[in-house]
């Protein structure tokens, strides 16, 4: 085709074979999640303390009457699972946005404190302030949004250093889970399970009412993002790198806080900061991506399929009912843990 | 791709903070040639080089590209046409050599736009003049400081640029792969054009490997012109507060700057005083 392609075809042939093996691992990574997603999906639709067969979930699914699977799945399981599913995308693309843009696994939504602030501010607007589901999104947002602006406000000194920013984060989040906690005991009549919600994160009792906002939000939010993955490529390579590539480097944060953000604080206003799924979703991505390329798309199915199959497992694998958190806590957990003495032994430079 | 580009400074002003780091600066980068910037440390070299390549806005003055303003040109456009390699570029962990090259296609493409046989041709003309075509499916991780300096240059190679700026691009490197990477940039020059401006810390490799010198002082210009002109006892003394003797380079005639410490030097007194 050009000049360069005459004198050196074999150079081209071996970059163009080694782009297409990357790319093509990736395709298959997405589908692979994506029949996942789908079948734990399936399986949440059909069982639980009565199983129904495929042909009632599609029933119920396309709006017939059938006698409980209409409550069961329609009412309780639907609502619930594709809650599942639009809180994990949420999470899994939003931490893996703050962990590409601030260039450390450990600059999580979830570890910072912006889940934290959504959480505690979701908690507020219901417990004190009596707020619907509109309210509460909106307070949600806001919080998160004005906690992002404060970490970075505090940890700017000409430049904003990932490890400060980190640590300032960790401190914020540990106050406002600490408010969180306050909110809660002064609601006398609140019960365990909605206390969980804003604590650790829950699915139960979801209905449409917390679902819907969320799935609009994805609808919105998560193009937009996207629409960014090539400059956020461009920026891993640092900020001077990524502006002589083209990148507007400042433009380019600011829609990508904003939009990770959004997506971040409503998953939280309708099902509590899912401990630690925004948190692994992207270097478990990364782990069966491999390096290089965007790591948005598989990082949100792994944030979905996380979520899924730890509700599942939380309701029916164990003898008791756990909430969705406790499921995913104690699976990251540990991963912090190793991450933390792995960059110890690196260096200490977080 | 051999258009010459004039790339000119006028009345610069360059400062972050409080802190003024330029005050007025004047000067036109050699169309065609490899311009090296050279001062003491912290003279505003890689400040002036940052703000050439927009990074930078100025507080006073302007810098042009083709008659026009750099910092109101569109940043994708103006990527076009200038690349820029920075002092410490961040290697994503675990990328190959061959998908870091490809990052420096980023200003040919668009939002949503495909890779085309244009970038993958680009990226393997850029593997090839930097010799690292063999290193393509490595992980850059693993790669000698000499090779990662070259993917480095292979990136901004493949971003296609007329002029390219670099900052620092020997610092960290033992002396071969300074030769080596001067040499690159050499090459690319004669045999494509391309325009380099590049700030150097070490005065003998930028006399040797320059076709215009600029010496900074204390945010000003102290000299500009070529290496023989600019690189002289005196200047070594005003630029760096060095005393020093200054000969032809016996292997290429370019000067060779000699510093004179306070010990070591046979009869330090007679050297100084020919001069």
């Amino acid at each position: 085709m050009s000049a360069e392609t005459a004198i050196r075809p074999l150079g081209v042939e071996a970059v163009t074979r080694g782009r297409i093996r990357r790319t093509a691992r990736r395709g298959a990574v997405v589908a692979v999640l994506a029949v996942l997603i789908a079948a734990v999906f399936a399986t949440s639709l059909m069982v639980g303390r009565t199983f129904y067969p495929p042909a009632d979930v599609v029933a119920v699914i396309l709006g017939e009457q059938v006698p409980g699977a209409s409550f069961t799945v329609g009412t309780l399981r639907l609502p619930r699972a594709v809650l599942a599913v639009a809180a994990g995308l949420c999470f899994g693309i939003g931490g893996v946005t703050f962990q590409t843009m601030l260039r450390n696994p450990l600059a999580s939504p979830d570890i910072i404190g912006i889940s934290s602030g959504a959480s505690a501010a979701a908690a507020f607007a219901i417990v004190v302030l009596s707020l619907g589901r509109t309210g509460v999104s909106a307070v949600a947002i806001t919080a998160g949004l004005a906690v992002a602006l404060l970490i970075y406000a505090l940890a700017f000194r000409g430049g904003v250093a990932g490890t400060r920013l980190i640590l300032i984060g960790i401190g914020i989040a540990a106050m406002l889970d600490s408010l969180t906690s306050y909110v809660l005991s002064q609601a006398a009549e609140w019960d365990l399970q909605e206390a969980m919600r804003w604590l650790t994160g829950s699915l139960n009792g979801s209905t449409w009412t917390e679902t819907v906002p969320v799935l609009l939000a994805l609808a919105v939010l998560a193009p937009l993002l996207l629409s960014q993955a090539r400059n956020l490529s461009a920026m891993q390579l640092g900020d001077d790198t990524a502006s002589a590539l083209g990148v507007r480097v400042e433009r380019t944060r600011v829609i990508v806080i904003v939009a990770a953000v959004g997506l971040i604080a409503f998953a939280t206003a309708a099902a509590g900061p899912i401990a630690f799924v925004a948190f692994l979703s992207g270097p478990i991505a990364a782990r069966i991506v491999g390096p290089g390329g965007s790591l948005l798309v598989p990082s949100a199915l792994v944030g979905a399929l996380l979520v899924l199959v730890a509700d599942l497992a939380g309701q029916y694998a164990f003898g008791t009912r756990f909430p969705v958190g406790v499921v995913t806590g104690v699976l990251g957990a540990p991963y912090l843990v190793y991450l933390i003495v792995r960059t110890n032994r690196a260096g200490g430079s977080l | 791709m051999t258009a010459n580009h004039s790339l000119e400074v006028q009345d610069l002003a360059l400062g972050y903070g409080d802190r003024v780091v330029i005050e007025s600066l004047d000067l036109a980068v050699r169309p065609g040639g490899i311009t090296v910037i050279v001062g003491a440390n912290a003279c505003g070299k890689s400040t002036l080089l940052r703000s050439m390549s927009r990074l930078l806005a100025p507080r006073k003055g302007r810098v042009v590209l083709d008659g026009k303003e750099v910092h109101r040109t569109p940043a994708k456009e103006l990527a076009r046409t200038m690349g820029l390699l920075p002092q410490s570029p961040i290697a994503p962990e675990g990328i190959t050599v061959a998908d870091l090259v490809g990052r420096g296609r980023h200003p040919h493409q668009g939002m949503f736009t495909r890779w085309s046989r244009e970038d993958d041709a680009a990226v393997a003309a850029a593997l090839e003049a930097t010799h690292t075509s063999d290193l393509a499916e490595r992980s850059v991780d693993e790669l000698s400081g000499g090779q990662r300096q070259r993917v480095w240059i292979a990136m901004a190679l493949a971003q296609q640029t007329d002029l390219l700026l670099l900052d620092e691009p020997t610092t960290f490197l033992d002396v071969s792969h300074q030769v080596e990477v001067l040499d690159l940039l050499t090459d690319l020059n004669r045999e494509r054009g391309t325009t380099i401006v590049m700030v150097l810390h070490d005065l003998n490799l930028a006399a040797r490997y320059a076709d215009q010198l600029i010496a900074l002082a204390d945010g000003r210009l102290h000299a500009m012109g070529e290496p023989a002109q600019v690189l002289t006892e005196d200047s070594v003394r005003a630029v760096f507060g060095l005393e020093s003797r200054v000969i032809p380079d016996p292997t290429t005639g370019r000067p060779l700057m000699l510093p004179l410490g306070r010990h070591h030097v046979l009869e330090p007194s007679g050297l100084a005083a020919e001069n």
